[in-house]
């Protein structure tokens, strides 16, 4: 339950909470665009400073987000590792050059190249993750159903999010309550089980949670025809907030700073910076 | 005389799915600024009415309609639900539920965003409204930081955004203890008088929406309006008992003391009550009844000693709790919603550890006990039956618990049907579980927990949302149990259910335990009722009102005179 808390929104003061949700939605979408096609070290690195920047100023303690960092970064080494173990010379491929550190065996060869494509998968993870967290940390739920709707969004894609989120803590309550009861009456999750036994044993949780969320959703459903939901084409929002001057700098920075990264990142022809060959 | 605000006129209603109408020849006119009360058991058609009033019917739920409704004077056929939602607010029985959006604030602006009403406007008619309920103070509160009649307060805001003239009420106090129930009818009835609207509210607990005075009872029966009067004739006319209708307890005890209850008497408010002729044969009945003590053993089968249990460090949920249970005993927990009464359950069950002190099952400490070797002796039935039911079939459903702990087939055939005997649910062995009523569902949980023999059986609000007629199968259900030598502990926020049923109350409040004795002390205790959010029994009133020497001996009577009739009038 406490991993689905770090995930939500924290309510504080700071420079990044006061950016309206639409603001933020950009910022993260274009960080990520720019960060997933780049591999160019040094446009990578750059948003990483950034990123570490913006973290500080939106007062996040790392301890409220420690447990999701660790388990990010388990799944990092996990990827990094797969990726020498499925193909050693990735690097060699890309940057068209070798440089032999040590060798393992005849398949398993230590490049330099291969040790800066991995530093570069590495980067890139570490400059996106940050400001997704943030974006998740900083974004007030109710703020954020108004921002997908200020991109154009239809409001009722946008309130079906919404309600998600309002309704995963709740299911979440639910799914744990069930879980303790059905233990109670023999199911048994532990690995000390067959695959076969813990597979029937998620099927005798979810059936119930399944049935008892269908009850909550005839519910919400007839809640919000009754206060005519989707009685005209437009909605406004109670909490939506006016963009301020703050909101339209941001945005240009964002969207400068993207060209530049992309410029920098393509005009050599290809993706990564390769220091190799000169 | 004036027009009134909602008019049916011959009105019959058969949904698509069913072979019956559910509702017949409705003829009903309720007029501006009138108080009314629809009641009636499950399946009287009484939420039927209530989904014609605002709408759901025919937008939402289809069917046959003939005869007709006129709500302000329109024809409700040519009318979208929408405008409807114009004039007919609706709060329905789960305020959480109804919590559509995030934060208090968003959630009474709903209405209004939806009708795309400027922010500005919104901001300042949300600020006035919040202040009608008074929860103008949360605006920024999440469903989660609120207690259960803040919620309700928040669905009502939500409702009155609008500036609804009807205010429709589906079984307002299903989910609320006993004084948030009280203080909720005392906030209707005050809207209806600051604001002129009309109050439609659907409900079967007369005594507790009798706290204020309603205009009028329409009581409902097999899809007919079987009486539409006051509520002090209604109470002379002995209709409710036919129709699943709970009578006040202080009505009971007026009849069992011989007296006849006339509408002079005004008997629709214990408080107000004209007692000139009901004083002398009321004390005559307490002189003349004695009272039956039960007889308990008092082999501790759990005990609680010094046990503290918190989730986090700010919030102490368990604070030094100790008590024992004996065996054949039937328990009831009580205290307001968060008072710690789930933990307690969870604690027993050992998907909790308790932070401090022992819990002990038959005197054997349990700290190193899994939550499935426990389960032998302790089963926990849940509230709402649809969290527990994962099978189709009845018999599959109820030998879950024993194919999980791989008894052979033949055994588990056995002691399964074995338990739907016990149960009552032999007949339907093979049926699908879907074919079940709601009670029967909860009698299937209970099974399928029994089944297992546990001694002791745990049940989180076994009556909650259940009428009259369900309410005393399943508890006569669990009497048998326990006159079987069974021992049943539940949670419940029914004040009836602790006087009738049980043979102690342990009370709860903000973590605490602050009581543990017979109900009828329990009940008569200022200090306990105000700490817990309970609520004084209006035997209590009635006795001080009748100049009885000892109201608390009086309800102890009451109690053990009422338990025998029952017996008397089953056999």
């Amino acid at each position: 339950m406490s991993t689905v808390k770090m995930l939500s929104y924290i309510k504080r003061d700071s420079p990044v909470h006061r950016l309206n949700g639409v603001t933020k939605l950009i910022t993260f979408l274009a960080w990520t665009v720019v960060c997933m096609l780049s591999y160019d070290t040094r446009v990578l690195l750059t948003a990483m400073v950034f990123s570490l920047i913006i973290f500080k100023l939106a007062k996040i303690h790392l301890n409220e987000v420690g447990f999701i960092l660790i388990f990010i970064c388990f799944f990092l080494l996990l990827n990094d590792a797969a990726i020498y173990i499925f193909s050693p010379e990735e690097g060699v491929k890309i940057y068209g050059a070798r440089h032999l550190i040590f060798q393992i065996s005849d398949r398993y060869t230590v490049t330099q190249e291969q040790l800066f494509y991995l530093f570069n998968v590495t980067l890139k993870y570490l400059t996106v993750v940050p400001i997704a967290l943030l974006f998740l940390l900083t974004t007030d739920p109710s703020e954020f159903a108004a921002s997908l709707t200020g991109i154009r969004v239809p409001y009722k894609i946008s309130y079906a999010v919404s309600i998600t989120l309002r309704y995963i803590a709740d299911i979440q309550t639910d799914f744990h309550n069930i879980s303790q009861a059905q233990q109670a009456r023999g199911v048994d999750l532990s690995k000390k089980t067959s695959l076969k036994k813990r597979i029937s044993g998620i099927a005798i949780i979810a059936v119930p949670l399944i049935f008892s969320s269908l009850d909550r959703i005839d519910l919400i459903s007839n809640a919000m025809d009754l206060r005519g939901f989707g009685k005209k084409e437009k909605r406004t929002w109670y909490s939506a907030r006016p963009f301020q001057k703050a909101d339209y700098c941001v945005i240009t920075a964002v969207v400068i700073l993207s060209i530049i990264g992309l410029l920098i990142t393509f005009l050599d022809g290809q993706r990564f910076f390769n220091p190799f060959i000169s | 005389m004036q027009n009134p605000i909602i008019d049916f006129s011959n009105f019959s209603f058969q949904y698509r799915a069913q072979s019956n109408p559910t509702l017949i020849d409705i003829n009903l006119k309720i007029n501006s600024g009138e108080k009314i009360i629809i009641a009636g058991p499950s399946g009287s058609g009484k939420s039927t009415l209530g989904y014609c009033i605002n709408g759901l019917i025919p937008h939402f739920y289809k069917g046959n309609i003939s005869g007709n409704l006129w709500i302000e004077g329109q024809n409700a056929a040519n009318l979208k639900i929408f405008d409807i939602s114009k004039f007919v607010g609706t709060v329905l029985q789960d305020s959480d539920g109804q919590f559509v959006a995030q934060t208090v604030g968003d959630d009474i602006a709903f209405a209004l965003e939806n009708d795309a009403i400027d922010q500005k406007e919104m901001i300042s008619r949300v600020e006035k409204t919040s202040r009608l309920v008074d929860i103008h103070t949360h605006l920024g509160s999440t469903p989660k930081e609120l207690s259960g009649g803040q919620k309700q307060r928040v669905s009502l805001a939500g409702v009155l955004i609008d500036q609804v003239n009807i205010l429709l009420f589906d079984e307002p106090l299903a989910n609320l203890d006993p004084a948030t129930g009280r203080y909720a009818m005392e906030l209707i009835d005050d809207l209806a008088k600051n604001t002129g609207a009309t109050v439609i509210i659907i409900e079967h607990r007369l005594e507790d929406v009798l706290w204020r005075p309603m205009d009028r009872i329409v009581l409902m029966g097999e899809g007919r309006i079987v009486a539409d009067t006051t509520p002090d004739k209604i109470l002379t006319s002995g209709l409710l008992g036919k129709f699943g209708i709970r009578e006040p307890l202080y009505v009971t005890a007026l009849k069992y003391a011989g007296i006849k209850i006339t509408e002079e008497m005004h008997p629709s408010d214990v408080s107000l009550m004209n007692m000139d002729t009901i004083t002398k044969p009321l004390q005559h009945w307490y002189e003349q009844t004695v009272e039956n003590e039960s007889n308990l053993s008092s082999n501790s089968v759990l005990s609680f000693s010094d046990v503290c249990f918190s989730y986090s460090a700010e919030r102490v949920v368990l604070d030094n709790i100790s008590f024992k249970i004996c065996e054949g005993e039937m328990t009831a927990i009580v205290g307001k919603n968060g008072a710690g009464k789930s933990t307690l359950c969870k604690l027993i069950c050992g998907f909790e550890k308790p932070d401090k002190g022992t819990i002990a099952l038959f005197g054997k400490d349990m700290s190193h006990v899994s939550i499935r070797e426990r389960a032998d002796c302790v089963g926990l039935v849940m509230q709402n039956p649809n969290q527990m039911i994962s099978q189709v079939m009845i018999r599959d459903e109820v030998g879950l618990g024993l194919k999980l702990r791989d008894i052979p087939q033949k055994e588990i055939s056995e002691r399964v049907e074995d338990t739907l005997r016990i149960c009552g649910l032999y007949p339907y062995r093979n049926w699908p579980i879907s074919a079940l009523s709601y009670g029967q569902k909860k009698r299937v949980t209970i099974a399928s927990i029994l089944v297992m023999e546990p001694q002791i059986i745990l049940l989180d609000e076994p009556t909650a949302g259940q009428d009259l007629r369900h309410y005393t199968e399943i508890m006569e259900f669990l009497q048998m149990l326990q006159k079987r030598g069974k021992t049943i502990l539940l949670i419940t926020h029914d004040m009836h259910l602790i006087l009738e049923y049980t043979q102690r109350a342990i009370v709860l409040a903000d973590g605490k335990l602050i009581c543990d004795n017979h109900p009828a002390k329990v009940l008569t205790d200022d200090r306990v009722i105000k700490l817990a959010n309970l609520k004084e029994t209006s035997l209590f009133s009635l006795a001080k009102n009748a100049a009885i020497s000892d109201p608390f001996e009086f309800v102890k009577k009451f109690i053990s005179f009422d338990r025998e009739a029952r017996q008397t009038c089953q056999q």
